[in-house]
């Protein structure tokens, strides 16, 4: 950095007048606080993420076996253990996922190639912004309302995956619409100068070019829709179920539900459980972004323009 | 399904093992509600450890029941339970006068059950030494609404404690815990200053009170039981010779006799009739009667003792709905025992 700023621009060297280079002291000084400034910021996101990881592994390693995983849930905490949990939160992500991954990404696809930019238009955008910004247990009590009561759905995994997929749709109709955005125009004219039709460009060319973009938008959904703990409350998910989920329509609890009664317990032994369920539901989250970023990696190779 | 066998299996296992105390029919029960085997348990995050101890172990003697407990707190139990979506709900207050009426309205006729004593208790800081009891005036006097920016140092409640500020601690407004101590210290259900650490989290108060020295707070029983070596209990004075002279210390024998007042409180599992009138039902409400002396001290409340077990078994038999307390108001100060009789 020092260097480039030191080095002059263009043939002439210009005159260092006393003046100016106090200023261009000033400069660097401000360039070098505002290098470390960032750098501060960054690590204090890392330092914080250490830092949970550090007390989560510390409290939670040494209860965490597959006698955890392949548990009920117990009023004694050595016995108790996570397996609705877990098939609960599997089920709740492979529903949501093919209800909103669809919608979404048809939806993003309609607004940013077809629409026309009318009033229209502009008023669907603003309420999608709008949806993405809305507190989740909204959707909870809407969830209850539309699926559970007058659907007549109950609390079943169907109806939190349905409740899901709606608080996850703005997310993925955004990122769908920002990852259409980057692929260059000139794509599209050159498929259509060979005489494809809007239908062949758009499946041929544009969306193989978003592919990765949309992907990430997808997972990074997901991810936020599993750790989701109060609309799934809201909508009558349950905190005791002896039985792993068969059908959609089988009641079920997930992961964070049952974290947030272990900690709230009084006993030790309870919070050591809470501790090892949030290594596994860590540990979910992190394939997960893990998948995302392979996918990206993926199919931007494939990409050449 | 290899899952599931696993479990039947050790569920036999345990009955087998145990079989003494359960009687003959239990191998047959298995198959006993074919028909209708799910039984739905809701309510208050306070009462869930003992209906989740109720659920797991009647499951060890009829595995193939599915009986799920949800958690949507006192009053969103009530609101399911009054549109029958639920057939068992925990309350850690008495149904309201509203609640009844919608229960009414809709047509659901429902069994009240006491099912066990939780005490609240009042704490400080283990290092502070001039506190050794207080009393509901001077309880009063701290939690009070108008005491809300005025009362702030420790000598205000009592001119021989030190000129030092006092930090409060305390149930967020959400809950029932919140409820039962503004009605029983200040008089009137939520009535409260404002300007203290509150936290739904009852372990959020243990960690506040037991790291501050000038710190006094409230909270449930069984936090305080668990974490014994942090914390230091306060005796309660209630100014009422006849129910115990003095400051009383909380434990489990003096919420029992009555003479912790008023800072115990019982709570309850309603049942809606119609499940009472199922097999299921019927037998899980006799387990929960018979088995609570056992399984309520495991959670860390306090069982009643067995007559008022059987005064409320009595009722239930005699098909008795309705709640005892839509008359008396308020649970504070009331003798489960008498009020059962009638």
């Amino acid at each position: 950095m020092e260097e480039t700023l030191e080095k002059p621009v263009g043939n002439k060297k210009p005159k260092m007048t006393f003046e100016s280079k106090g200023r261009t002291v000033y400069y660097q000084m401000q360039d070098r606080i505002f290098k470390y400034f960032a750098l501060a910021a960054t690590s204090l996101g890392l330092i914080v993420l250490v830092l949970l990881l550090y007390s989560v592994f510390e409290n939670g390693f040494g209860r965490l076996d597959w006698d955890f995983i392949t548990s009920l849930p117990s009023k004694r905490a050595s016995k108790a253990g996570i397996y609705t949990a877990w098939t609960g939160t599997l089920w709740i992500m492979f529903l949501t996922t093919i209800i909103a991954f669809p919608i979404g990404v048809s939806a993003g696809i309609y607004l940013e190639e077809y629409s026309s930019r009318n009033r229209m238009a502009n008023l669907i955008e603003i309420n999608i912004a709008n949806l993405a910004g809305v507190p989740s247990i909204i959707y909870g009590l809407l969830g209850l309302e539309v699926f559970a009561r007058f659907l007549n759905l109950g609390a079943s995994v169907l109806t939190g995956s349905l409740t899901l997929a709606l608080l996850i749709l703005p997310i993925i109709i955004v990122s769908t619409r920002e990852a259409i955005k980057t692929v260059p125009y000139t794509l599209r004219e050159a498929s259509f100068a060979l005489g494809a039709s809007k239908w062949q460009t758009i499946w041929n060319q544009v969306l193989p070019a978003s592919v990765p973009g949309i992907i990430t938008g997808v997972i990074l959904a997901i991810s936020r829709a599993i750790g989701e703990t109060a609309p799934l409350i809201v909508i009558g998910a349950l905190t005791y179920v002896p039985f792993a989920p068969t059908s959609p329509m089988d009641e079920f609890t997930v992961m964070p539900i049952q974290i947030f009664n272990w900690v709230s317990r009084p006993q030790k032994a309870f919070a050591e459980n809470a501790a090892a369920a949030i290594i596994v539901l860590l540990s979910i989250t992190f394939v997960m972004n893990a998948i995302a970023v392979y996918l990206r990696h993926r199919s931007q190779k494939k990409v050449k323009w | 399904m290899i899952k599931n066998s696993l479990v039947l299996a050790f569920a036999a296992g345990v009955l087998f093992s145990c079989g003494g105390s359960s009687d003959k029919s239990t191998t047959t029960e298995g198959n006993k509600y074919e028909s209708d085997n799910t039984l739905k348990i809701d309510g208050s995050s306070t009462v869930y450890p003992i209906s989740e101890a109720l659920a797991e172990e009647f499951r060890e003697q009829a595995p193939d029941t599915r009986i799920t407990v949800g958690l949507s707190g006192t009053g969103g139990g009530f609101k399911k339970f009054v549109r029958s979506e639920i057939d068992l709900t925990g309350a850690s207050r008495p149904i309201m006068a509203s609640e009844d009426s919608a229960a009414k309205a809709n047509g659901v006729e429902y069994y009240e059950i006491p099912v066990a004593y939780d005490g609240l208790v009042v704490v400080v800081h283990p290092e502070n030494d001039w506190v050794k009891s207080i009393t509901v005036a001077e309880l009063k006097k701290i939690w009070e609404p108008s005491a809300q920016g005025k009362i702030l140092r420790w000598n205000q409640i009592r001119p021989e404690w030190p000129n030092q500020e006092i930090h409060l601690f305390g149930a967020g407004t959400e809950s029932g815990t919140f409820d039962y101590f503004t009605e029983a210290i200040v008089g009137k259900a939520k009535s409260c200053r404002g300007d203290y650490t509150a936290s739904e989290d009852d372990n959020v108060l243990v960690q506040g009170v037991s790291t501050d020295k000038l710190s006094l707070g409230f909270f449930g029983y069984a936090y305080f039981s668990e974490n014994q070596d942090r914390l230091k209990l306060l005796p309660i004075d209630d100014q009422y010779d006849a129910n115990g002279k003095g400051a009383i210390t909380p434990s489990a024998a003096t919420i029992l006799d009555a003479t912790y007042q008023p800072l115990s409180r019982p709570l309850f599992i309603y049942a809606n009739k119609k499940a009472y009138e199922k097999a299921l039902g019927k037998d899980f409400l006799t387990f929960l009667v018979d088995q609570s002396p056992l399984l309520v001290p495991e959670t860390g409340y306090i069982p009643f003792d067995v007559e008022t077990y059987k005064l409320v078994k009595d009722r239930l038999v005699a098909g008795k709905t309705g709640s005892l307390f839509l008359t008396l108001k308020s649970t504070v100060g009331v003798d489960l025992k008498t009020e059962l009789k009638k």
